[in-house]
């Protein structure tokens, strides 16, 4: 833990804002979400977001990678407001910004090595098999399973569909990850390795990250700074020791 | 916002909107740069290549019941020597086309409806899109190309093997040479039989991979959409075909037997 305290210390967040949203709101019918969601991440750094389920956490990272829109307010990604995006420019926003979602998805009629490929030809365009295969091994490489290449998706116990999933978004090398509840569903053990393995890629790649979770372990591994979300909005923010220690009696449930 | 397909909500009018937005999307994307020949060969021997035994029979069974069941009528009217002519009009006009094609319906919308289906509800084609690549072009216009290349083939097929039960057939009613039985068949089957009943196998094609597509692109709710999505795909795939047929029979008429 020692050595991952320091690691979060070495990644320390630069004054860059590389998401901002402001005065966010998103309704489904009659239910409103997300309802004032005012948000900056800064470059180089872990931002964790608490909350309860159907609080609108995945809905907040789903508009800033444009897979829903936004009813109203900013939404920033690099410097450029997501709504008014390009087809094009969407395609370049969303190769800067990695999302791994809650169960992996990973292509299942593809074998591992497919998977990981499927955007090094789609998006990047590589031809050349050896380059390929080359970043498919190193990436594998980087989360420890080079021996899972050939198999396919549902011969992969739960962690090791986290890794490859967490692979396929990495081989692109983005600036921004969003990580939608990266240890659901895991081992205590499991949810550990995850955890530092997502402190480690943010550290080897300088990624500024939005990990959603309920996890406090993977909370307390991972987070630079903490929010907590309630009915659609932000109640709270700060450092994890710092909320640990919050009086407020929602805030504070969060870490009992 | 560039959305991939976007999407009108509620009424069954914005239900035809996003399925026009749907075929608009599949049309822009089937021109794009990059197009998928390996996907496009791999849906291609699912679709195609693993219906063939399924198409074999079907073709099969109805060349037989066709002659078996007109046999005693043909012979009341001492017109049994006609029963190969009105069996491969029947078969390749209309009774092949549409067989094969809701056969067809049953088998690959309904596969590609739960495919697409699972695939969304599990977020795979979400990932798709986040990561910058264009699942419509890799799942979408693969699938409907595929279908719209392998129906016509697989009602080739059937149309052919037809022939071979109506032969079996008159054989277990009365007795006609092998040769015979061809030469009859052959004598009465003119292009503009074959042509138009093929043409409207690329539009059966086209509604059975379009509806497929669409209906597995376009689930919600989890696993049982899955399999509400597999059924409204063969439910809404095997009406277009009717209605298409009906639409094929009047221009058909119109310009091909007059």
């Amino acid at each position: 833990m020692e050595d991952l305290k320091e690691n979060k210390t070495n990644t320390a967040a630069g004054d860059e804002v590389v998401i901002h949203l402001e005065h966010l709101k998103k309704s489904f019918g009659e239910k409103d979400v997300l309802t004032d969601i005012n948000m900056n991440l800064k470059k180089g750094e872990n931002l964790v977001i608490l909350g309860r389920s159907g609080e609108g956490k995945s809905v907040t990272i789903k508009c800033i990678v444009g897979l829903l829109n936004q009813d109203a307010g900013k939404c920033e990604v690099l410097g450029k407001e997501v709504n008014e995006l390009s087809s094009d420019e969407l395609k370049d926003m969303r190769q800067r910004v990695g999302f791994l979602f809650q169960s992996s998805a990973l292509y299942d009629s593809m074998t591992v090595r497919e998977n990981l490929a499927f955007p090094l030809t789609r998006v990047l365009n590589l031809k050349d098999d050896n380059e390929i295969e080359e970043r498919v091994q190193e990436m594998l490489e980087n989360v420890g399973l080079e021996e899972a290449i050939d198999k396919m998706p549902a011969e992969l116990s739960g962690g090791m569909r986290k890794r490859i999933g967490l692979a396929r978004t990495l081989i692109l090398k983005p600036e921004i990850m969003l990580y939608d509840e990266p240890t659901t569903g895991l081992d205590p053990i499991t949810s550990r390795e995850i955890s530092e393995l997502i402190l480690h890629m943010q550290k080897k790649y300088k990624i500024s990250s939005i990990v959603i979770t309920h996890d406090m372990a993977c909370a307390k591994i991972t987070a630079d700074r903490v929010m907590i979300m309630n009915k659609g909005e932000f109640i709270a923010e700060g450092q994890y020791e710092e909320l640990e220690q919050a009086e407020d009696e929602l805030v504070s449930s969060f870490f009992k | 916002m560039a959305q991939t397909i976007p999407r009108i909500k509620n009424s069954w009018l914005a239900e035809v909107g996003n399925q026009a937005l749907f075929i608009g999307d599949f049309l822009g994307n089937l021109f794009r740069r990059r197009f998928e020949w390996n996907e496009l060969i791999r849906q291609c021997y699912m679709i195609g290549y693993k219906s063939i035994m399924l198409t074999a029979i079907t073709g099969f069974v109805l060349g037989f019941v066709i002659t078996v069941q007109s046999a005693p009528t043909m012979k009341a009217f001492g017109a049994q020597s006609y029963i190969p002519n009105m069996v491969i009009i029947s078969i390749v006009r209309e009774i092949g086309p549409v067989i094969i094609a809701l056969t067809c319906a049953g088998k690959i919308a309904s596969s590609i409806g739960a495919e697409l289906a699972s695939m969304k509800v599990t977020e795979q084609i979400d990932a798709m899109e986040v990561s910058g690549a264009n699942p419509v072009q890799y799942l979408v216009v693969t699938r409907i190309l595929s279908c719209i290349v392998m129906v016509p083939l697989l009602t080739l097929l059937a149309d052919a093997v037809a022939l071979f039960g109506g032969f079996f057939g008159s054989n277990i009613v009365g007795h006609m040479s092998f040769t015979l039985y061809f030469n009859k068949s052959f004598d009465v089957l003119v292009f503009t039989d074959l042509i138009p009943a093929t043409i409207k196998t690329i539009f059966f094609g086209f509604a059975i991979g379009f509806v497929g597509c669409y209906k597995g692109y376009n689930a919600t709710n989890g696993t049982e959409g899955v399999g509400v999505a597999a059924n409204m795909a063969v439910v809404n795939a095997s009406l277009w075909v009717i209605v298409l047929d009906a639409i094929a029979a009047q221009i058909t008429n119109m310009f091909a037997y007059n």
